[in-house]
């Protein structure tokens, strides 16, 4: 990670995630409706939805861990998505809480929704494991620190 | 999602091919976007593949399939395994949906999701697969997932039921 704070992996920026802003330090994304995220038509599907939460769990444990001088390697280890609502033809945000954060296993909980917060349209569970960097892996040759 | 007890009416529909309907289902949306294709189907399991792109990596510094797509592809796997073991196209909406992560996909290899419908009910479908990159005896994921029938307005007419 560079001095970026939040830097948004290929596939988060190709499907047309974006931070929209900061709450309370935690970063919220959000992706706006349009064919890339589109399932039965006029939804989000299922995938996208999963990825928006996936993004955002990755995200504040990400930025959590800078803050704390910490710079793991991000490993998933499962993530569980419950469906509550289809997700309709507007913007979607999603917001993590870090329920735990141990040495290895980061235990984080998102939540996705568009209109109105205490509707949200899905939640997740996600573990991720914090690998030391594997000393073989080559530098990153992009972004300086 | 709520669920409500299915209208009994029947309609007609063909019956449902993986293969087919993948080239409806994969020329737009979000599975056409990550380029989905059919690759094989059984009585109560739809195989698909998902192409090795360079814009899907998960780390900025690795050659990492983002486990995002996975997701999508095991989803979009399931709801064909239901439509071909209830051998008919029905809404469905997910409901729940469970993967670990065995370990990375391997770079500049197509990911295989394979998932069968193991029990359907009239409102429930239950799902379990693996995700592969080419020896289905070390998967890159395991998944399970239950989906819900979405439930018909009951004033218009319904679609068939498997049981």
């Amino acid at each position: 990670m560079t001095k970026t704070a939040l830097q948004l992996p290929a596939y988060a920026r190709s499907l047309g995630i974006a931070l929209d802003h900061f709450e309370e330090g935690v970063p919220v994304l959000a992706v706006d409706f349009g064919p890339n995220v589109e399932g039965r038509p006029g939804a989000f599907h299922g995938g996208a939805t999963a990825g928006l939460l996936e993004n955002a769990g990755y995200a504040a444990l990400r930025h959590r861990l800078i803050s704390v001088g910490r710079h793991p390697q991000l490993k998933p280890i499962n993530i569980t998505v419950q469906y509550l609502s289809a997700g309709k033809q507007k913007r979607a945000f999603a917001l993590a809480r870090i329920t735990r954060l141990g040495r290895r296993i980061a235990n984080v909980t998102v939540e996705a929704w568009q209109d109105r917060r205490e509707r949200p349209i899905a939640t997740a569970v996600m573990n991720i494991l914090m690998a030391d960097p594997e000393p073989s892996a080559p530098e990153p040759s992009e972004g300086t620190a | 999602m709520s669920s409500q007890e299915p209208s009994p009416a029947p309609t007609p529909l063909p019956p449902f091919n993986p293969a087919e309907a993948g080239k409806f289902f994969f020329r737009h949306g979000h599975t056409g976007w990550l380029g989905l294709r059919y690759h094989d189907h059984g009585e109560n399991w739809v195989e698909l593949e998902l192409p090795w792109r360079e814009d899907l990596l998960g780390e900025p510094d690795r050659a990492v399939l983002a486990s995002g797509p996975i997701v999508s592809l095991m989803d979009m796997a399931s709801g064909m395994a239901i439509w071909q073991t209830r051998t008919v196209f029905v809404p469905i909406a997910t409901l729940d949906l469970r993967v670990d992560y065995q370990r990375p996909a391997r770079a500049r290899a197509p990911v295989f999701g394979r998932v069968e419908c193991y029990r359907t009910t009239r409102s429930a479908a239950f799902v379990r697969g693996i995700a592969h990159d080419g020896d289905r005896d070390d998967p890159v994921a395991h998944v399970a997932g239950v989906f819900m029938t979405i439930a018909s307005d009951p004033r218009s007419k319904s679609r068939t039921q498997a049981e």
